[in-house]
């Protein structure tokens, strides 16, 4: 039963990913992405991880692509034209990916080969209290860090975007 | 059958028959309710106090033309609809209803899902209504459509964000994000010795945060800027007729009514009400419970119709600045403050 339901959503996980980055339409493949990562959240709840599904749901699916579908209607990106083939950049960048997935993958499997067992996911991670308190004690610089680089990256984009010379207004 | 499987079953079918039946009755209560305000009649001719109305509407939906734009997108065009009723129709499983009940020998919550994370869980599933919106305005092929979804996904996320956080807040005191807890929480002692132990006395700030955001989620005036029906026609349903149309009504009334339980639940004791003995046969306990929190809904979603007719729509402007110069702070403010008081050991 277990096995029906992972392989069920692992599939619909891959399938739709393949549609994200192979979709002209970007409304489609923001489409697809949500179906990834509620695939995905299923396989959290899977594993025992209720709350990092309910997590992924509410932070990704719920806020992150609705932006993406916020800005992709803004800008009104219609269907993307065939620009004549791929780029170099592309090509090097899809075999660098590719590569380090690679060897990811080949190191877990490697490593299972040779007898380093992963230490399986415990309710000592997932749960919530206990996640908590390893975030906000254990983890508490990487995780105020993580917060600060985020609002960086907001403050940047905002200098970036914004029009030189016009130094206030309304921007909705 | 166990008893398990059986009590799962009516739990569930009891959930998606109220909900089901939410929207002919709050159709019913709009049109009457706003004609009462309005020093109208409303509609009184079908059935005793045109309480038979809804039926006829719905009868309506069903044979009116549907009608599709020929230059939709016709799978997403599709798809939005369907998805109207997703939330709402989920939403409810962390929901409780009643104390622990003794079935047969075996205890039985009174909720679908008894997760850790229940309110996370609702929150997110709640989270995704704003698809419905945004692809029903974007792939309907009009500009005002795509102007209603625009105005959908800013507000909605806007305000989601004062939302949580005055969840959150009503969630500190007790310690868990549990919705059988925080109504057991509320249920133990009193405030001052005589109001009823509810988060909604000591965090008042904290509910009106939680309301305000409630009616910008749902989209109701005097938020309901995604179909200000003077500006945009019918904003993002603009294009959408027959039952499509039929579903985005009832998505709209279902998320009212889980978002009216939730406020039920968090701020007013949920199924719990000082006075009320919740002890005996289990079908009167479970009935007992359930009529509660049916009762406090109601007058949730009366509060919800009231309001309609009575304030003049926002500027889109107006509402952003109230979301995230007014509201977002003050939801700051007040978690910081009940924090503090539950350190203090106030609360």
């Amino acid at each position: 039963m277990e096995i029906v339901v992972f392989l069920l959503f692992a599939l619909l996980a891959l399938a739709s990913a393949v549609v994200v980055v192979s979709h002209r339409n970007p409304v489609y493949s923001v489409m697809s992405l949500v179906v990834t990562l509620l695939s995905l959240a299923a396989l959290f709840v899977l594993l025992g991880a209720p709350l990092l599904a309910a997590l992924q749901v509410l932070v990704y699916t719920g806020a992150i692509l609705v932006l993406f579908l916020f800005v992709i209607m803004l800008l009104n990106v219609g269907r993307e034209t065939p620009s004549g083939g791929t780029g170099r950049g592309q090509k090097i960048g899809a075999l660098v990916t590719a590569a380090a997935f690679g060897l990811v993958v080949i190191s877990l499997l490697w490593g299972r080969f040779v007898g380093i067992e992963m230490p399986a996911l415990t309710v000592e991670y997932v749960a919530l209290k206990p996640l908590a308190r390893t975030l906000l004690s254990k983890y508490l610089l990487v995780f105020e860090m993580a917060g600060l680089l985020l609002l960086a990256a907001v403050i940047a984009a905002t200098v970036l975007a914004r029009k030189v010379g016009k130094s206030r207004g309304e921007t909705v | 059958m166990s008893v398990a499987l059986a009590a799962m079953l009516a739990k569930i079918g009891l959930w998606v028959a109220v909900l089901l039946a939410v929207t002919p009755v709050m159709a019913w209560v709009e049109r009457r309710g706003s004609a009462m305000i309005q020093d109208r009649l409303g509609p009184n001719r079908v059935g005793p106090l045109g309480l038979l109305q809804a039926l006829a509407d719905a009868v309506k939906f069903l044979f009116k033309e549907d009608l599709t734009p020929s230059a939709a997108d016709k799978p997403l065009y599709y798809l939005a609809p369907a998805l109207a009723v997703v939330p709402a129709l989920t939403t409810f499983v962390v929901l409780p209803f009643g104390p622990e009940i003794e079935v047969g020998g075996e205890t039985v919550k009174l909720l679908v899902a008894d997760v850790e994370s229940g309110v996370l869980l609702f929150l997110a599933l709640a989270s995704l209504g704003v698809y419905t919106l945004v692809l029903a305005g974007y792939s309907s092929n009009n500009k005002y459509s795509l102007l209603g979804s625009v105005r959908a996904a800013a507000q909605m996320i806007s305000y989601e964000l004062a939302l949580t956080l005055s969840v959150v807040a009503a969630l500190v005191p007790v310690g868990s994000f549990r919705l059988d807890e925080v109504v057991l929480y509320q249920v133990e002692g009193t405030w001052l010795g005589f109001l009823p132990h509810w988060n909604v006395f000591p965090q008042f700030l904290g509910f009106l945060i939680f309301l305000v955001a409630a009616f910008a989620e749902t989209n109701r005036l005097p938020f309901d800027l995604p179909e200000a029906e003077s500006e945009l026609v019918a904003g993002y349903h603009t294009e959408y007729s027959s039952m499509k149309f039929a579903l985005f009504f009832m998505g709209e009334y279902m998320a009212m009514a889980t978002l009216s339980a939730l406020a039920a639940t968090l701020f007013f004791g949920g199924w719990h009400f000082p006075g009320i003995d919740y002890t005996g046969h289990w079908a009167i306990v479970a009935l007992k419970g359930f009529s509660v929190l049916f009762a406090k809904v109601a007058a949730f979603m009366l509060l919800f119709v009231w309001v309609r007719w009575t304030f003049p729509r926002f500027r889109f402007d107006q509402l952003l600045r109230l979301g995230w110069k007014v509201l977002l702070p003050l939801a700051i403010l007040n978690l910081v403050v009940i924090a503090a008081l539950t350190i203090g050991g106030v609360l």
